[in-house]
């Protein structure tokens, strides 16, 4: 790959047009974003093109060393590949989503998603431990700022949930970090994916770093800052976070959890599917009940991310390759959606589901896409949605045959809120003056949804570009994970085949073939 | 050939994405030419293929398409299969569909929104062709989803009304219950065989026979374990018995939509994949029996409401439920041939019976129910006559000794005749069910004609006749969709009238235009004879099925033999039927009054079909929400925030100024951890 820089690069240009955006007017501050966001997804793209599948498991690496033990390394894998693909896909979408809406403080708005990009990209992309905690908490802050300065009426009590969660985990994953590099003498993370730490302390490193993640996906019972940090962030805010910062919890799990504690992780599996369980099914029929848009496709977010942490637990490569993809998907169908409620919210001002309905009639190019996106989040097959559940519930099944039946209700109860949603929002009659007087897409937000529409059949029908990429990366956890894994339930055992065959004719009417053959 | 399959699955596709985008862009009628042009193309390269099978000539193919997955062992692909069986689906699907595209010109005419209308019929198409042509169980899964959306959006079709809208999402969800079982069935066959490709999962099926599996805690035989959590997918698709409840809602779509994908295509899709997958459940018996049971009960339990409901698309609707019964019954004893064929002649009566019945809407100015029908034969002589065909093939007209009858008569009565020749306990049960279902089949069939065609005018009583007569027939209010068809008792209140005293209202009913006639001639064409030219074929050749399913022959010459009594039952209830309803609608009306009367609690039983919807209402549907509020209200919000963070508000802060300083405060705080956690993180290091 060269020596060429590219990682360090991406995290450059976001971080100096941030640094730019906060000196210039509104106007120039939006167009600066924009052109910078799109670079970087130029770059994404040449990343993945020039991503040498089958090749070295660590590419485009970087590596200065800065003071003993800690260095500024980069590199990435399939999986790292393609959440930083998925990022730099995102934000010029944000960045359009927010070219109307946000009229007050432009230059800081635009600045913090530009940071926010770095974060993002540094976390997928740092190969040091203390570098990755830095990426991975400090991301917290410019969201922190998007919902508590741009945010709704309750913004204030939304980001502090926000952050009184994740500072939580935070500060255990620290100590954890710590005690790691002490005891393996390296902060490098692929030498820590390697090393085998003694299975006693094995159990206290998952937990803590188990409490940081559990926050990030998030997982039952410790959601309840999503809602609350959805409702509350403006459109592009919800993009990202559900696009995006969710995903740092499932990488965490695929980075750390799973290679660096394969036995702890063994040991704790029934704690990831109890909760996973739960979360499919409470969480589920909270989106069923909810009045509020943003609220409901928070919650559905949850149920989505319970699919992802039974993939990854079910210890084999359809769980690990499924968990990924619903995580690609997710990214870009539940950023979708919540796209598609900033399109509406734009124009009414209120997130509550009664005061729309028959949008199908006055805005027909909204409901297509708003269409497709239910259906993927309800993962019809040829969707994304679909193979990540798919994948993932079929690897689950190896392992344990009542959490999949538990985890697979969640595609009858998905389909019951999603359609719920849909009927209230665009089918029915226009009972509200307001709402069917709402124009339909502008060119603008067409261009938003539509490569996310794209994107998301893509990796329906033909999922091979992106399992491709992590193919060698799954399997080597897999391989690592084979020696803890715990075994299935099915236990297929082999039996005396059943001589006859199901339907063989019975005796009685043997007697009466003979007199039967003359008849005819 | 390989040309052909793909044009034949992909110009619907086509059609319907350039139809669908182009919308009103490109217009009403080129929306639907291209369309029904693209389903005629596809029809008339269909049939050749499947002549070919019928001669002997055309050989089992598999056209690949494109790589879709592949995870460690879990692979499949895109990709056409074409054998017998799916030949025999192709036809039906593509035939059906191009003449259900063209009378929707007739049917749809006022409608403002008809290339959505066209668009959805072809995606529809399309998802039933990559269903049944399917080499691998996923892909099976995604035509099988793919006609479950085209469903919704057809049943939701005039989305504005709020029985639609509920229909529809009945119909998803419901179905996806079914779909919980396939999937688990997809992944426990991969657990077990390391693949989902159909032919290898059927040659390697004999060799796990007697094996056992553990499955949510118990230990159960493989094969059936596989078989019944595949079958409950088959229970939803073709609404059998507890998975029923969505069809018969299902008819607030259009009709023609009720024609297509309510009687002759996807939901028999459950039958086609218990065929495709026969060898497999030939190995598994206890999963046979269920499929046994589930066919018997269904096809006695739906047509004992059929003879209730006053709603013609709804008597049709529990018809065909009732019909895919028998499909699977005769599945379930072994004789896969005569599921296949009965699935295949009734595609044809069952088509022209809601075709006929929508042509008798149109008439009726969108009055469904046959309280206000009557006297119809004189005034749509040409759909009476469709009707009538439609109706002597379902309730299996034919004479035996000349081995010569409509339709029905030939797989009808195939399939009773098998069941009793399999000679289990389940085969007679379900030969005796099946033997009560076909006479109320012609009692409920004869019911229909005798309301709707004999008799008096009753139509002064109907809201819709009294709309048209008052405001005209072309008034342009007509064109708004709340005037479209109403399914269901508690939409419309009829309120009786005595302004004209033979009961016309002064209602002129009129024929059909000529889009809808055509269909109708086609299918009765195919009423007619379908069942007498391919009898053989499916019945007695197992060189016809060349291997796609699983043939026993031994009981097919069983089924020869059975005694002549079994062979005339049918014949017999059938005209016991005719007698019947005969009786009570043409010779003495006041009959079903007093029978009623008499027998109240039975007939709201039945009318009520049975409590199953205010059942599952009780205990599904209301539960769901009532739980939903309660974990979110007691849970996230009572429990969870109360005792986390806001109760961590309350113990830092305490007050009403906790939210500035949390603005301010915790930002730093936050940055200010972190830097002494890597501060002391380095000195650790480096000490």
């Amino acid at each position: 790959m060269g020596g060429f820089p590219i990682l360090s690069l991406m995290l450059a240009i976001p971080l100096l047009a941030g640094i730019a955006c906060l000196f210039v007017e509104a106007k120039a501050a939006r167009t600066i974003a924009l052109a910078a966001t799109l670079v970087d997804l130029a770059l994404g793209i040449v990343l993945w093109l020039n991503f040498d599948i089958g090749g070295a498991q660590w590419q485009y690496t970087e590596r200065y060393e800065l003071f003993a033990g800690f260095s500024y390394a980069l590199g990435i894998d399939g999986i790292a590949l393609l959440l930083i693909v998925l990022s730099t896909f995102l934000m010029p979408i944000c960045i359009l989503a927010s070219w109307e809406s946000i009229t007050r403080r432009v230059g800081e708005y635009m600045a913090a998603f530009l940071l926010m990009e770095v974060l993002m990209i540094g976390v997928f992309a740092a190969q040091d431990l203390f570098l990755f905690y830095i990426f991975f908490e400090a991301g917290l802050i410019p969201m922190y700022l998007i919902i508590g300065i741009w945010g709704g009426q309750d913004r204030i009590y939304a980001s502090y949930k926000f952050f009184l969660y994740t500072l939580l985990g935070s500060v255990l994953m620290l100590i954890a970090m710590l005690w790691m590099v002490n005891e393996a003498g390296t902060t490098d993370i692929p030498a820590l994916m390697q090393y085998d730490f003694p299975p006693a302390a094995q159990t206290w490193l998952w937990l803590a770093f188990f409490a940081s993640f559990a926050v990030k996906m998030p997982m039952w019972p410790v959601h309840t800052w999503l809602p609350d940090a959805h409702v509350q962030a403006p459109t592009a805010g919800s993009v990202i976070l559900a696009g995006v910062l969710l995903k740092m919890g499932g990488y965490g799990f695929i980075r750390f959890s799973l290679p660096m504690f394969p036995e702890a992780s063994a040991q704790f599996v029934w704690l990831v599917w109890g909760l996973s369980m739960a979360a499919v099914v409470i969480t589920s029929l909270i989106a069923l009940v909810q009045q509020d848009v943003k609220k409901l496709i928070a919650y559905s977010s949850v149920a989505h991310m319970a699919i992802v942490t039974v993939g990854l637990f079910a210890f084999n490569v359809q769980g690990l390759e499924g968990a990924m993809i619903v995580m690609l998907s997710h990214g870009l169908v539940s950023g979708a959606l919540f796209l598609c409620v900033g399109v509406i919210y734009d124009r009414l001002h209120t997130r509550e589901i009664d005061r729309y309905g028959g949008l199908a009639i006055n805005m027909p190019k909204y409901a297509v896409f708003f269409l497709l996106f239910t259906m993927a989040s309800i993962g019809l097959p040829g969707t994304s949605g679909f193979v990540g559940e798919f994948l993932s519930l079929a690897g689950i099944y190896q392992a344990n045959s009542w959490v999949t039946l538990v985890c697979t209700t969640g595609i009858i109860l998905g389909a019951g809120y999603m359609l719920y949603l849909y009927w209230r929002i665009a089918f029915g009659v226009q009972k509200n003056a307001d709402a069917a007087a709402m124009p339909d897409l502008n060119p603008r937000e067409w261009a938003m949804l539509a490569p996310i529409a794209a994107a998301v059949l893509w990796m329906g029908v033909y999922p091979e570009s992106f399992l491709a990429p992590m193919r060698q990366d799954i399997a080597a956890l897999d391989a690592r994970l084979a020696r803890a894994a715990p075994d299935g339930d099915a236990d297929l055992a082999a039996g005396t085949p059943r001589a006859e065959a199901a339907n063989a004719v019975a005796g009685a009417h043997d007697a009466a073939d003979g007199e039967a053959e003359g008849a005819h | 050939m390989e040309t052909s399959i793909l044009l034949i699955v992909f110009l619907p596709l086509l059609a319907a994405i350039v139809g669908g985008l182009g919308n009103r862009a490109l217009g009403n009628t080129v929306v639907k030419s291209l369309t029904t042009g693209a389903l005629f193309v596809s029809c008339a390269l269909s049939w050749p293929i499947f002549l070919g099978f019928v001669a002997g000539t055309a050989e089992a193919q598999v056209v690949p398409v494109l790589q879709w997955v592949q995870s460690g062992a879990l692979s499949f692909d895109w990709a056409l299969r074409v054998d017998t069986l799916t030949a025999v689906m192709l036809v039906v699907i593509t035939s059906v569909s191009a003449l259900v595209h063209l009378y929707s010109w007739g049917y749809m005419e006022e409608d403002p929104d008809q290339p959505r209308f066209f668009a959805y019929l072809s995606l529809f198409t399309f998802a039933m062709l990559m269903l049944v042509t399917a080499d691998n169980l996923v892909q099976m899964f995604f035509g099988w989803e793919g006609v479950g959306l085209a469903s919704y959006l057809l049943i939701g079709f005039w989305f504005r009304k709020p029985s639609a809208n509920k229909a529809a999402i009945k119909a998803f969800v419901v179905n996806r219950v079914g779909d919980l079982g396939f999937m688990l069935g997809i992944f426990g066959t991969f657990l077990v065989f390391q693949t989902t490709s159909i032919p290898e999962i059927l040659e390697a099926a004999p060799g796990m026979s007697g094996s056992s599996i553990g499955f949510l805690g118990m230990r159960l035989q493989t094969m059936d374990v596989l078989c019944i959590l595949l079958f409950i997918g088959a229970m939803g698709k073709s609404a059998q018995l507890g998975l029923h409840t969505w069809l018969p809602d299902a008819m607030e779509g259009p009709t023609p939509v009720s024609a297509l994908i309510h009687a002759a295509t996807m939901v028999t899709a459950g039958v086609f994949m218990v065929c495709r997958l026969s060898p497999m459940f030939e190995t598994a018996p206890v999963a046979l029996a269920l499929v046994t049971f589930i066919g018997a009960a269904t096809c006695f339990f739906a047509a004992t409401i059929g003879t209730t409901q006053w709603d013609i698309k709804r008597v049709i609707a529990y018809s065909t439920c009732s019909q895919l019964g028998y499909m699977f019954f005769a599945a379930g004893v072994g004789a896969y041939g005569a599921a296949m064929f009965h699935l295949f002649t009734h595609a044809f009566f069952k088509a022209l019976l809601f075709l006929g019945a929508g042509s008798v809407i149109h008439a009726m100015h969108h009055e469904q129910d046959m309280r206000y029908y009557g006297a119809l034969r004189k005034h749509i002589p040409l759909t009476f006559w469709a009707m009538m065909a439609g109706t002597l093939a379902i309730t299996g007209v034919g004479i035996y000794w000349l081995h010569a009858g409509f339709a029905g008569f030939h797989s009808k009565d195939a399939i009773l005749e098998v069941a009793f020749a399999r000679g289990t306990e389940m085969g007679t049960f379900a030969f005796w069910m099946g033997a009560v279902a076909a006479l109320l089949t012609s009692f409920y069939s004869w019911r229909l004609m005798f309301l709707t065609f004999w008799g008096k005018p009753r139509w002064a009583g109907s809201e819709h006749i009294r709309h048209a007569v008052h405001h005209g027939h072309d008034d342009p209010e007509d064109a708004n969709p709340p005037a479209q068809e109403d399914a269901g008792d508690d939409a419309v209140h009829h309120v009786p009238s005595t302004e004209q005293s033979d009961g016309t209202a002064g209602y002129h009913p009129h024929e059909s235009p000529v889009s809808m006639l055509v269909p109708l001639g086609v299918l009765t064409v195919g009423a007619v004879f379908a069942g007498w030219v391919f009898s053989h074929a499916f019945l007695d050749d197992p060189a016809f099925w060349g291997g796609s399913i699983f043939y026993n022959e031994a009981l097919i010459h069983e089924m020869h033999a059975v005694p002549l009594w079994v062979k005339l039952t049918a014949s017999f209830v059938m005209l016991l039927g005719l007698f019947g309803a005969w009786l009570a609608y043409i010779r003495d009306t006041s009959i079903p009054g007093k029978f009623v009367e008499q027998f109240r609690y039975v007939h709201n039983f039945v009318y009520r079909k049975w409590y199953f919807d205010e059942l599952y209402d009780l205990v599904f549907v209301k539960p769901a929400f009532w739980f939903g509020r309660q974990f979110w209200k007691r849970g996230d919000k009572g429990l969870i925030d109360r005792f986390g963070p806001d109760g961590a508000a309350w113990v830092v802060a305490r007050g009403a100024v906790v939210a500035r300083k949390v603005q301010s405060g915790y930002l730093y705080s936050y940055a200010l951890i972190m830097l002494l956690g890597l501060v002391a993180a380095i000195t650790w290091v480096l000490m």
